[in-house]
């Protein structure tokens, strides 16, 4: 096959970038996107040109870290695929791709594609997880979960935090993400003592750090590689109401620390 | 260098309990007094902050990821197991200890492996405190599935997302402590060297992969979670980034490294496509239960499968090995794979390929049932290879997949580096030889949860330790060794790639020390590594700068490390005279083709005191005792 | 680790939290929270839009029908005054937190893409401050024109022969002239536009959403968008056309 890629390049998040054109002839429809980008960064070092840096790692469409605009679409044209999942086979030979990093103040440019999207990790931070520390359970089997709900909440669960939900809102909105690990917790009764306080943290935290609003446009969903759906948004829009509106702020006791 | 395994004494059902009775503790109102640090953040490194750091203990964290939840343990698919007996099926600790200790063809420590099977049990516990949404049945509790080498259902799973589910729980249980200001996270920073003090572990020197900063920081002890070194073969299942660098660093600092050879190939991953190929994808373990593994009866026949018929097929595992069939442990079907493979059975275009066959399962069930188990992993194979495995069988083909070996450590999680503590794939101990599937998720959480919170308690409370920070000499030395390493890998501006080089490295350790060892492969393998190591050594070239992201430039530290690590994985391969779970000696088989322990000679774990590079390392010996377990010839038949 | 009662200064801050100016600035001013004002407000202002429109049908009726809801509504006297500052202040939320919306939006997006394809949004949802900003202008002519008789005075002042403000020789006039006319329907073009994103959007915002449920929701926004673009325009369409006759 033969690809012309335009690529974006940006040495760091200091200097301005620039889209930055290639040509491949010898594309082999069995290889994967990234291992498309390794021949040609392969190539650019032995050049002794810098290579294109971009975030991966299990290249097996878990870890999350691979983070391609490609085509204006995140991770690329494939329905529920990561960009390392991505095969050249789906592209019509000749095509002309466009490569770009995910775009949104929350994750600033790093270098090339790679960008920052710690502000993921301080949202979780803020709530993300049920407080139990380690020794506290009792049995696993002593609190029957319907079916249905730990699907729904396995569903959730889902979410492999790679971003393509704000890459793809046209407000780089990252609700589908905070809304997915709220409704993990929300479906399962480990989840009932914080699930408020939970809600309201992490929205707050999400809007502090500079994510746009959801606006219902759904182009997270049809971009998230897990097939996440929206559902969780209206579900977390619920949850916010009441823990602004019915659930009043309590000093309570601290308990040290954990 | 003394190789004491501090197993407590006492029945082996007792000695957890009385180990925990036994060590010292610290007090609480003194844990925030001590700090530690934790390399790697996946199900161990994680788990084992959290804990720590819900104990008191002020806890600093390192990834060289953007964030703790990249770690390779997400890719996990199957399971974890645990003897909960929810079944009713007859399991118990004693029956999980057994099948571990059995599957990995007796050469793990017994006292360690109990210790697993009990502590098995609260891990799930935790876990479901934790929210992590695993299988339930309609009545509300969990479901459990059965995994190779074991005849009870013990694995736990979330569809085939189960080290994802777990790694996110663990990271939750960290992003908490990291919340509050317990734990201190550092990502983008990668471990490169171990900083010793009057013989105690004292800190690590970093690397920071955007600013290229190598740091200093002092703790009072050291935990490496770093996982295992399967990317040594160039092509595996782990992440691309998987690598061997904190645990060789450690090693080349004292650290023994025990069983480099021990590998796991993986049976069932999708066969390689062509050289452009970056990674292998394992497909679950799971699947052997649905799935009927064949290969035709006729050498070099290119039919398309639907047209073999049924009596042309060879099920060579339910064959081989009636009573475990298709759930044979990993070890004997990637090698009853590879053989058949070799006797020129193999199907696909390469030829190095099995079929994997669901039509029975899809027949019995219905497509709909076989589609809510493995769903997500049919949807990836068809992803990778175009092909549809609801129509027509997949193809498969083994890879390298775990690493039984790592750096040595006593019943207390320590290596031979007093304060180096090592926990899950990257130490060696509870596997032996051949790790049985759904256990390393078991293995990280336990050490990490339940085994290094007590007994890094023992070390601090019973070692007096001085003051020390990172304006100390040792510090200063090491830092600058590890930018004068830096600065050689950048000026070399030679010809190749670091890649290119890790390629060819994992040619010569696949075919020479993958699947089937030789004492003409394993010497032919040690004549060739030093060779492209020189070679590495003046012909790289590494662009950009070094003050920058420069991610050839972090592969090339980690090639470079490779590079001296396979000759001591094919040294330990050769000097191992027998065979042992995923260590196959061709000199050493029953006439049927089956591994050949020597349990005269090598029952032992052969650990590894470095002792510069190029040059020989000692072999110490840890003998392993059975008490409990008869040692057998491992029968699945 | 022992429990401690909070202290002064962690009771004093839960106390500001606590207190109305507090909590509800911090709602309306979340990400959510917006949704919620955007979307109340926004249901009452399809309500008024509905309501309006059903009213000024009548003109279909004849001058006699129209004219006497007109005088009707005026005689509600304080209870209209109550009414239009109920809308004024749903208008202004709509508008303001719109507004500041779309900013924070365009600020959470500084570099825009060389290339961004569409997966499943569409151009009314794209719009929505764009038509919103249109329709406010209009809104602000529509005023001027029929409320207040600023454009054209002498129209406004005409009365029926019961001694009524002549609410329909004002409208036919108006709408006798082709440009006001196309402006009317443009508009109304504009305002279906926005609905069909917003009143289905709003179930979302609200959060409503269901399986049950969101076929119907998804309807319900291009059904009130058709039906108030249609409704409304009939009116202009049918001056010029000539099914409905000056007085």
């Amino acid at each position: 096959m033969n690809i012309t890629l335009h690529v974006w390049r940006q040495k760091s998040a200091r200097e301005p970038g620039k889209l930055v054109t290639y040509k491949r002839g010898d594309v082999s429809p069995d290889m994967s996107f990234l291992e498309m980008i390794d021949v040609l960064n392969e190539e650019l070092a032995a050049k002794g040109e810098e290579p294109i840096a971009f975030a991966h790692d299990c290249r097996e469409g878990i870890c999350g870290s691979c983070s391609m605009m490609i085509d204006g679409m995140p991770h690329g044209p494939q329905d529920l695929t990561t960009t390392c999942q991505l095969h050249m086979r789906t592209f019509k030979d000749g095509a002309e791709i466009t490569v770009e990093p995910w775009r949104a103040a929350a994750f600033p440019v790093v270098k090339d594609l790679i960008v920052d999207r710690e502000a993921f990790d301080r949202i979780i931070q803020q709530g993300g997880f049920v407080s139990v520390n380690t020794g506290n359970a009792q049995d696993a089997n002593a609190i029957p979960i319907s079916k249905e709900a730990a699907d729904k909440a396995f569903e959730a669960a889902a979410c492999i935090g790679c971003g393509a939900c704000v890459a793809a809102c046209p407000n780089a909105s990252a609700m589908l993400f905070v809304s997915a690990k709220v409704a993990q917790m929300a479906e399962l009764p480990q989840g009932q003592p914080e699930r408020y306080r939970r809600a309201k943290k992490m929205v707050d935290q999400h809007d502090a750090e500079g994510f746009g609003a959801c606006r219902n446009h759904y182009e997270c969903e049809a971009a998230c590689p897990k097939g996440i759906s929206v559902r969780y948004i209206a579900q977390l829009n619920r949850d916010y109401l009441k823990a602004s509106v019915a659930v009043a702020e309590h000093a309570g006791r601290s308990s040290g620390p954990g | 260098m003394k190789l004491d395994a501090k197993i407590p004494s006492g029945p082996i059902a007792e000695k957890w309990d009385r180990h925990r009775f036994e060590v010292k503790l610290v007090n609480p109102a003194n844990k925030r007094k001590f700090s530690v640090i934790v390399v790697g953040t996946g199900l161990a490194g994680a788990s084992a902050a959290a804990t720590l750091a819900e104990l008191g203990y002020k806890v600093d964290a390192f990834c060289f990821h953007d964030s703790p939840r990249r770690a390779h343990s997400i890719a996990a698919q199957g399971g974890i197991n645990a003897a909960k007996n929810y079944q009713n099926d007859g399991d118990s600790v004693y029956r999980l200890f057994y099948d571990t200790v059995k599957g990995g063809d007796f050469r793990a420590r017994e006292a360690n492996v109990h210790r697993l099977a009990e502590v098995s049990r609260n891990i799930i516990d935790q876990c479901v405190a934790q929210g992590v949404p695993f299988a339930r049945e309609y009545g509300g509790y969990l479901a459990n599935r059965s995994f190779g080498g074991a005849q009870v259902s013990r694995t736990f799973y979330a569809a085939g997302q189960t080290g994802q589910q777990l790694l996110l729980g663990a990271y939750g249980a960290l992003s908490r402590q990291i919340g509050s200001g317990n734990v201190k996270m550092h990502t983008y920073t990668e471990m490169l060297d171990v900083v010793v003090i009057d013989g105690k572990a004292r800190g690590i020197v970093t690397r920071n992969l955007r600013s290229g900063a190598i740091e200093s920081w002092a703790a009072d002890a050291v935990l490496l979670c770093t996982g295992g070194y399967s990317n040594v073969f160039y092509l595996s299942t782990n992440a691309k980034g998987s690598n061997v660098t904190a645990t060789w660093r450690a090693h080349k600092r004292g650290a023994g490294f025990a069983n480099p050879c021990y590998t796991q190939i993986h049976p069932t991953c999708i066969p390689q496509s062509g050289d452009h190929q970056s990674k292998l994808t394992l497909m679950s373990e799971s699947l052997r239960n649905d799935g009927r593994v064949w290969v035709p009866k006729q050498k070099g026949d290119k039919r398309a499968s639907q047209d073999i018929p049924e009596s042309e097929r060879d099920y060579y595992l339910e064959r081989k090995y009636p009573s475990f069939g298709n759930l044979s442990p990993r070890d004997i079907a990637s090698r009853a794979a590879k053989e058949v493979c070799d006797e020129g059975r193999g199907v696909g275009p390469t030829g190095l390929g099995v079929y994997l066959d669901f039509a029975d399962a899809i027949k019995r069930v219905g497509e709909s049932t076989v589609a809510e188990r493995y769903g997500n992993l049919f949807d990836m194979y068809e992803r990778i290879t175009g092909e549809n495995p609801y129509k027509q069988p997949m193809r498969i083909f083994p890879a390298p997949h775990y690493t039984m070996g790592g750096l040595w450590v006593d019943y207390n999680l320590m290596s031979t580096i007093p304060g180096l503590h090592v926990l899950g794939e990257a130490n060696f101990s509870d596997h032996g030889a051949n790790r049985l599937g759904a256990s390393a998720l078991m293995q990280g959480l336990a050490d990490g949860y339940f085994v290094i919170p007590i007994t890094l308690g023992h070390y601090l409370a019973s070692n007096p330790l001085e003051k020390v920070d990172t304006s100390h000499e040792s510090f200063k030395a090491v830092e600058n060794e590890v930018r004068e390493k830096t600065k050689k890998l950048m000026s070399m501006k030679g010809k190749r790639t670091p890649d290119s080089f890790h390629r060819e490295l994992g040619r010569i350790m696949w075919d020479n020390c993958g699947m089937a060892r030789s004492t003409e492969s394993l010497k032919k393998a040690l004549q060739r590594i030093p060779a492209l190591r020189a070679e590495f050594w003046e012909n790289l070239n590494v662009p950009g700068a070094d003050g920058d992201t420069n991610q050839v430039l972090e592969n090339a530290g980690r090639v470079a490390d490779f590079l001296e690590f396979a000759e001591l994985m094919c040294m330990d391969a050769l000097t191992r005279e027998e065979s042992c779970g995923g260590h196959f000696r061709v000199e050493h088989q029953t006439p049927d083709g089956e591994a050949k322990r020597n349990d005269e000679d090598f029952c032992h774990s052969s650990v590894w005191e470095h002792q510069g590079v190029g040059k020989p390392a000692t072999l110490h010996k840890e003998a392993l005792v059975f008490e409990n377990v008869k040692l057998t010839q491992r029968s699945y038949k | 680790m022992a429990s401690t009662v909070a202290n002064d200064a962690n009771l004093a801050k839960v106390a500001k939290q606590n207190h109305a100016m507090g909590w509800v600035r911090g709602f309306v001013t979340s990400s959510i929270g917006a949704k919620y004002v955007m979307a109340a407000s926004g249901l009452a202002l399809v309500g008024f839009v509905l309501v309006h429109m059903v009213g000024n049908l009548q003109v279909f009726l004849g001058w006699e029908k129209l004219n006497a809801y007109a005088a009707f509504l005026k005689s509600t006297g304080s209870l209209l005054w109550v009414a239009r500052i109920g809308l004024l202040v749903a208008v202004l939320a709509h508008i303001v937190s719109g507004l500041r919306l779309a900013y924070l939006n365009k600020q959470a997006r500084p570099v825009r893409y060389r290339k961004q394809t569409s997966m499943h949004t569409n151009v009314f949802a794209r719009t929505m401050a764009v038509s919103g900003l249109i329709v406010v202008a209009f809104i602000v002519y529509h005023l001027l024109h029929f409320t207040l008789g600023v454009t054209n005075p002498a129209d406004y002042a005409l009365e029926d022969p019961l001694g009524r403000h002549d609410v329909y020789s004002m409208v036919v006039r108006g709408f006798q002239q082709p440009l006001v006319s196309a402006s009317y329907i443009v508009a109304m073009a504009l305002v279906g536009m926005h609905l069909s994103h917003g009143a289905t959007s709003m179930f979302q915002s609200l959060g409503l959403n269901h399986p049950k449920y969101n076929s119907l929701f998804s309807k319900v926004g291009p059904a009130i968008g058709v039906l108030v673009f249609l409704g409304n325009i009939s009116m202009p369409v049918a001056v010029l056309l000539g099914f409905i006759q000056p007085r």
